[in-house]
Parts: C-alpha cells; sequence; structure tokens
C-alpha cells in the first residue's frame, strides 16, 4: 500500500486500430462487417417424450429468437417426433438456434435445410359466399378443396409453399374473410438427403449456411 | 491434480449384480425394496458422500431412506443454502453436489441455487419431492410445476413417473451434471413413486445416447491454431472457469510457461494460473487489473480456454481484443461464435485440447518485447491502495491480512458486491478450486451456505474464509445455525460499510448520489449475533485490531464472525463501465 491507484489516464493509453461488430467478428475487409436477417427452415428430430415441444419454445422466447411457425408432429420411428421451425434471423443467431437447440438432451439432431427443400404448409381458409361462383373461380386457381360450405360461407383448405398460402388468402380476402387457421411450415430434404443428419461437435461449431440461401426464399 | 479430482467411484467397479443377496454382500447394502431406497443407492453408487438439504412432507420417503445410509446429510436452515451449499461442494471437490427438497416452496426455494449452478456450469444435482402422480395437475398442496420452473435454469431435468426406473433417473442426472460441460440437473419425484414397492437397483449412472461430448479439437484446426501461435506478437492466454472444471490448470500453465505467454484469468477461472507467477496478468474485465486489460485490449493472437467471453469480461463487444485472431477452446459448440467470433474454434475437452495445441507447437512466439511492454504496464497501474490515518478502516487491508495469515490452500467463498471484488483482486490465487463465487448470477448470499459445502469438501487442513457484505450476508445469515451445529471451522469476514456498497457506488457514479434503498445502517450487530447464533463473534474498527482478531479467529476451532467495519465510501476500482472499453479502465470516478 503506497499510492493509491495510478497510472497514465485514458485519454494517455495506446488504443488498438481495429473493431468489432455487434457479433463479435473483427471488422476488417475478409470479414462480412453485418449480416442481414435471413429467413430460413430448421428441422430437429427429437425424442417423442413430455416437455420437448415446451422446453424447445421456452428456450427460443428465453434466447429472444424470432421464430415465424413452428410445427409439431409423429415420424415413421414412434419414439422420435420432428419439430419444423421457420425462423428469420442473421446468421450468428440463425447459428445459436441450431447450437442450442442440440444442447437439450431429447433432442437428436438438429439441420438447417437447403434451400431447395420440399416445405409445405396448410390453411382452412371460411370466406363469405355471397356470390358462389366467382368463389369456386378464386378456389380453382389456387387447387383449393372446398371442406365445408353454408349458404352464407365456404371454407377452403389450401396446401403448398408459403407463398401460394398467402397469394390465395390475399386473393380470397376480396370476398371478406371471416376466419383462417394455418399449420406453418412442414419440411424434408430432397432425394436421399437425410433431413435428420446429426453433426458432429466441430461440424455444429462452423457450420456455414447451405448453399444457394437468399434471403426470403423458400 | 487432487485426489479429489478423480471420479469418486469407476462405473465399472459398481455392482450391478442382479442377485440381491451378492449385491448387498459386496456393498453393505440392504437390497432396494421401495423407489426411495432405489434413488439413495444411486447416490450411493455414485460415491456421493454428503447431502444438503430440508426435510418436507413429498421428500419424506426420500429421507426415510437416507436415514439407512452411510451418506451424511446435512440438514440446512433453508432450501437456497441446500442449493448453495451444494454447488459450492461441486466446485471444491470436482464431483457433483447434492440437494433435496420438498416440493412446492422447497423446490422453487432451490431455484436461485440452480440458476447460480446454471450459469457457471457447476456440477450439481437437484432431488425434489413431488406430490403423489394422481395429484399432479390438480393444484394439490405443496404442489409446483417443479420441471416446468426449472427448465430454463438446468442442464437438464427429469419427471420420474417409474419406481422401476426411479433410481436410473438418478444415476442418468449425475452422469449429465458432471459429463461435458457441467451443470445442474433436476430429479423430480412423486411421493408415491418413492413409496411405490421396487426391487430393481438403479443402472449405472450413464449419460443418454443422445448426449454427445467430443474430447478432442479438428487437427486441421488445432495445426492452423499452432501456427497462429508460432507467429504470434502479441499473445495472451485467457483462462475461464471451464479450464479448472476440466482439471486443465497444470496443462495450461505448462504450455503458457513453456511459450512464455502472459495469461490473463476470467473470474471463474481465478486460481487456474497461480498470481504470483511472473506471467500472471491476474484477471480482466469490469473490475480487473490495468495491466489485464491494456493486454486484453491490444493483443494480436487470444487463447481462451473455457471461457464463455461473459459481458463482464469484454466490455462493449467492439473493444474487446479488436486486433486479435481468437483460439477458442470450448466443450461446448454453443460458446464458439456465441459473442466473439472464434477464428480457430476448438470444440473439446479442455485439457486434451491444450495438450493436442502443446504437441501441435514447435516454435515459441517471438514475443519479447511484447512481454515486457506487459510487465511495463504491470508497474504503470500497480494494484494498490492507500491507508489514511484519518480515515477509517480500508477493506483491501482486510483482505491482504487475512491472505497473510492463511495458507496458500486456504478456500475463499464470497456473496456478491463491492467486497467479492475486494476479496478477488487482493488476494493471492496460486491453486484451482480455491476461489469459490457466484459469477454470472451474482448472487447475494452465496458466501455463507457456500462456505459450508465449501468446507466439507476441502481437506482438514484448508482454511475457509466466508468474505462477504453486510447486505449479503444478511440475505442467508440463518445458516450460521448450520455452521454452528456441525462445529465448522468457517471464517466469516464481513466487510461492513452499512450499505449495499456496489449499488451505492452506482449510484454515485450514474444516479447523481441519490441513495436510493442502498443504505444499510439499519443492519444488527453481527458480531453479538454471531454468539447469538452460538459462534465466536468479532468486531474490528481500528488497523491495529486487524491482526489480532484475525488470528483468534482463525485460532477458533469452530465458526467464526468477524464484522469488520470498514470506510463506508471506499470503492472498487479500476472499473470499467458497463459495455465500456476494457483499455479504457477507469482509476478513479472522474475518469468514468
Amino acid at each position: 500500500m503506497t499510492g493509491g491507484l495510478q497510472g497514465p489516464r485514458p485519454e494517455e493509453r495506446p488504443r488498438p486500430a481495429g473493431r468489432r461488430n455487434s457479433q463479435g467478428f473483427r471488422i476488417d475487409p475478409e470479414v462480412e462487417a453485418t449480416h442481414d436477417p435471413r429467413r430460413t427452415v430448421i428441422s430437429a428430430l427429437v425424442k417423442h417424450e413430455p416437455g420437448v415441444l415446451a422446453e424447445a419454445s421456452g428456450l427460443f422466447s428465453r434466447r429472444q429468437f424470432n421464430i415465424e411457425s413452428l410445427t409439431v408432429g409423429p415420424t415413421e420411428d414412434e419414439s422420435q417426433a420432428r419439430i419444423t421451425m421457420v425462423v428469420e434471423e442473421p446468421d450468428p443467431g440463425i447459428d445459436q438456434i441450431k447450437k442450442q437447440l442440440r444442447k437439450l438432451i431429447p433432442v437428436i439432431s438438429v439441420r438447417e435445410l437447403a434451400s431447395d427443400a420440399m416445405c409445405r404448409e396448410l390453411a382452412l381458409v371460411k370466406v363469405t359466399a355471397d356470390d358462389p361462383a366467382a368463389v369456386a373461380a378464386v378456389a380453382d386457381m389456387y387447387d383449393a378443396k372446398t371442406v365445408d360450405s353454408s349458404p352464407e360461407t365456404a371454407t377452403f383448405e389450401i396446401t403448398g409453399a408459403r407463398q401460394k398460402i398467402e397469394a390465395a388468402i390475399e386473393t380470397f380476402s376480396q370476398f371478406g374473410i371471416r376466419e383462417v387457421s394455418r399449420t406453418g411450415t412442414t419440411a424434408l430434404a430432397r432425394g436421399t438427403d437425410v433431413t435428420g443428419e446429426p453433426l458432429t461437435a466441430t461440424e455444429s461449431a462452423t457450420e456455414h449456411p447451405p448453399e444457394g440461401y437468399t434471403a426470403d426464399d423458400d | 491434480m487432487s485426489e479429489r479430482a478423480t471420479p469418486v467411484t469407476q462405473p465399472d467397479e459398481q455392482s450391478t449384480a442382479t442377485d440381491d443377496s451378492e449385491a448387498s454382500a459386496d456393498t453393505g447394502h440392504r437390497p432396494v425394496t421401495t423407489g426411495a431406497e432405489a434413488v439413495v443407492r444411486a447416490l450411493e453408487n455414485a460415491g456421493v458422500e454428503y447431502a444438503f438439504g430440508v426435510q418436507g412432507g413429498a421428500i419424506m420417503p426420500v429421507y426415510d431412506a437416507l436415514y439407512d445410509s452411510d451418506i451424511r446429510h446435512v440438514t440446512m436452515a433453508h432450501e437456497q443454502g441446500a442449493s448453495h451449499a451444494a454447488d459450492a461442494y461441486g466446485i471444491v471437490s470436482g464431483e457433483p453436489g447434492v440437494c433435496l427438497a420438498t416440493s412446492g416452496p422447497g423446490a422453487t426455494n432451490l431455484v436461485t441455487g440452480l440458476a447460480d449452478a446454471d450459469m457457471d456450469s457447476d456440477p450439481m444435482i437437484a432431488l425434489t419431492g413431488q406430490v403423489p402422480t394422481a395429484f399432479v395437475g390438480n393444484d394439490a398442496f405443496q404442489e409446483t410445476d417443479t420441471t416446468g420452473v426449472t427448465t430454463p435454469v438446468t442442464k437438464n431435468n427429469t419427471f420420474s413417473s417409474d419406481p422401476d426406473r426411479v433410481g436410473s433417473d438418478v444415476s442418468e442426472a449425475f452422469a449429465l451434471a458432471r459429463e461435458g460441460r457441467p451443470g445442474p440437473t433436476l430429479v423430480d419425484l412423486p411421493k408415491d413413486i418413492t413409496n411405490a414397492e421396487t426391487d430393481r437397483e438403479p443402472d449405472e449412472p450413464k449419460t443418454p445416447d443422445t448426449y454427445h461430448v467430443q474430447e478432442r479439437a479438428d487437427e486441421e484446426i488445432v495445426e492452423a491454431a499452432a501456427e497462429r501461435i508460432e507467429n504470434a506478437e502479441r499473445p495472451v492466454m485467457l483462462l475461464g472457469g471451464g479450464v479448472i472444471k476440466g482439471e486443465a490448470s497444470e496443462a495450461c500453465r505448462e504450455f503458457a510457461i513453456e511459450h512464455e505467454i502472459p495469461v490473463i484469468t476470467t473470474m471463474p477461472g481465478t486460481g487456474a494460473f497461480p498470481e504470483d507467477h511472473e506471467l500472471s496478468l491476474e484477471g480482466a474485465g469490469m473490475h480487473g487489473t490495468g495491466y489485464a486489460n491494456m493486454a486484453i485490449t491490444l493483443c494480436d493472437t487470444l487463447i481462451g480456454v473455457g471461457t464463455r467471453f461473459d459481458d463482464r469480461l469484454t466490455g462493449g463487444i467492439d473493444s474487446f481484443a479488436p486486433d486479435a485472431e481468437v483460439i477458442h477452446v470450448d466443450i461446448d459448440p454453443a460458446e464458439i461464435s456465441k459473442n466473439i467470433y472464434a477464428d480457430y474454434p476448438l470444440v473439446g475437452d479442455a485439457a486434451t485440447v491444450v495438450s493436442q495445441l502443446a504437441d501441435a507447437v514447435e516454435s515459441s512466439p517471438q514475443a519479447k518485447k511484447w512481454r515486457a511492454q506487459c510487465q511495463q504496464w504491470k508497474t504503470e497501474y500497480p494494484m494498490d491502495y492507500e491507508t489514511p490515518e484519518d480515515e477509517p478502516l480500508k477493506p483491501e487491508f482486510v483482505v491482504e491480512a487475512v491472505d497473510e495469515a492463511t495458507s496458500d490452500r486456504a478456500i475463499v467463498t464470497t456473496g456478491v458486491g463491492q467486497h467479492q471484488m475486494w476479496a478477488w483482486q487482493y488476494w493471492t490465487y496460486t491453486e484451482p478450486r480455491t476461489w469459490v463465487s457466484s459469477h454470472g448470477l451474482g448472487t447475494m448470499g452465496y458466501g455463507l451456505p457456500a462456505a459450508i459445502g465449501a468446507r466439507l469438501a476441502a481437506d482438514d487442513d484448508q482454511e475457509v474464509i466466508c468474505f462477504d457484505g453486510d447486505g449479503s450476508f444478511l440475505m442467508t445469515i440463518q445458516g450460521l445455525s448450520v455452521a454452528v451445529r456441525e462445529n465448522m471451522d468457517i471464517t466469516f469476514v464481513v466487510l461492513n460499510n452499512e450499505y449495499v456498497g456496489m449499488v451505492r457506488q452506482w449510484q454515485d457514479a450514474f444516479f447523481e448520489g441519490r441513495h436510493s434503498a442502498s443504505e444499510y445502517s439499519w443492519c444488527p450487530e453481527f458480531d453479538k449475533l454471531a454468539e447469538a447464533f452460538g459462534a465466536n463473534g468479532f468486531r474490528i474498527d481500528d488497523y491495529d485490531e486487524v491482526a489480532d482478531v484475525i488470528e483468534a479467529a482463525l485460532e477458533y476451532d469452530g465458526p467464526s464472525v468477524i464484522d469488520a467495519h470498514i470506510d463506508p465510501h471506499a470503492n472498487v476500482y479500476p472499473m470499467v463501465p458497463s459495455g465500456g472499453d476494457n483499455g479504457q479502465f477507469a482509476l478513479t470516478e472522474d475518469q468514468l
């Protein structure tokens, strides 16, 4: 104990040359400075047991991940279920979603699907059917199936990619939409590519986005 | 490393005989007849020596089974204390600490300790009673959705629903708490399951087949990282808590000394590298040393081992080691590039990967100039304080005096606040597992129950010192009754400034000195309170009392409490304000 804390003042000290961006990347020409959010599909194979969905969805809200849709259902193996998520995050956020999901004990594997993956969702759209012929014409345009009709309403089932469903709903809106119920996206990888392929820890740490991805592409 | 560092039992040595009489002859245990006995047997098989807990309705069958066990149960005064004691036991011993509580409030009282262990990756198991299965979901007396409440704060939890599985559920929880990145696990035990008849012995402790741990890092990335180290001009090693948990302190020490690389420790990594070594720059971050913060800001190669680059360490991300290529060793892939981008991601066990690096690095970096620079910073920014005659006792003096009066292997536990920072800054740590604190969660009240857990895990010749603040000590003071009942040799040093001092310091710096709810002059006299509990109480007001009181407290064979009245205006510096630039640390309030 002598003179207390001392030393050059902050403004007198040497400063580093570089900076990092908010995602922890050094900002230099070699490394991309910022990442824009992109929409992608993540598929998780999980043990079919109580609490898994709560655990996964709790993780998303706790870590503030931006999840657009989430579907869960059984698979060819009755002890396993598949959770399919559409997320919109910058690359580092997508990486974290995948890595954090992989840490959950009942999770068997997690993969981000390639841009050509088969993605489908289903919507039930109940419209006012004052003009049945016009409504039927629109339904025909979108391959919509009639599942119910009443003197005032008609309800259609539409399946397909997200954009098709959105376009259909928009077109139906001219008749007056009473109610809409949508499932969220379910998806599988194409051909012999395995949707539930597990990754090693190093692969998980160093993963790059699948080829061919552009923002807002599914 | 220490004997305790090796697993107490080897799984393959466990008796798995199906013949009950043979099993009992081998282990001296009676055969399992109930779910509760299977739970206790699972703990015994895992080598558990101590359990910390509080009785209650739904956990009674487990306690009944414990009655016949050699496991020593330490009844705590509050379940929160049980959770922190178990956490500290895990830190000091390296083996999961065990805590028990009943359903409802018992379980919810464990939550703080679970969250604390989760943030700091401490191995720990919690066993909670639950209302009988038939009542679950009906808002029964003392029912809480314990697995629901604890999911975000545990590594894993399990609701046990089968008497034949319940013992194995506990074995699995034990394995999960310990393997890979450690953490707290919880098994919720409905009363009908523990009361049910079963003769099923628990399986060996084994992680589920969905759980994978990569021990060795990718060889190609190791080679690339080694080349970077060889060519570094300004290298720094940053050792985190994972170094201690992964028993990698020795390997890191050898690597740093062999290649003469300056070493910084994170707060949980304290003790991973001896602070009295010339290569040590001690801790970096918000209240780190000036020299560590200069070095981490200006290094060109940062070798981070077992660290998650927490915000209290990094300060603002934009100015954290911005010129450095980062080599990041971690067993958890999710930590790689989470906060700081890793140029060389090395996923694996810390000790294994550091030895891979040691094999791969062929020549030491040419960093003589850098080392000299680091030494110069040590001279320029000494950790120092003044002791003017006309001012009250300085806390740093008390910390140094206790350090001088104790052995190198003495264990320090702390609460959270200014006292914690002084105990970190002014004590010289040279051994792993001698610093026991609440880092990530920052739990006031951690120190006292942690000292109880640490005492039972420590060797007899290791002193256990708890530094605490007045506000922090008051939060869990009921645990003093446990230390008295068990006659535990612990010295509690309350650095009493009659404030929640860290809040008061921030109010002075950032809230125009408006001391909203931070003044604690209403606290009891801790020396007298200690006497009321049956402990030995002391009070210090002046410098000339310090040495004698510390000596008397240390000599006393049992718990003593020193109420050290310190300068109420003493502040913790250096300081990097939240989100600030480490290299721009303030030495005084006017530099903030």
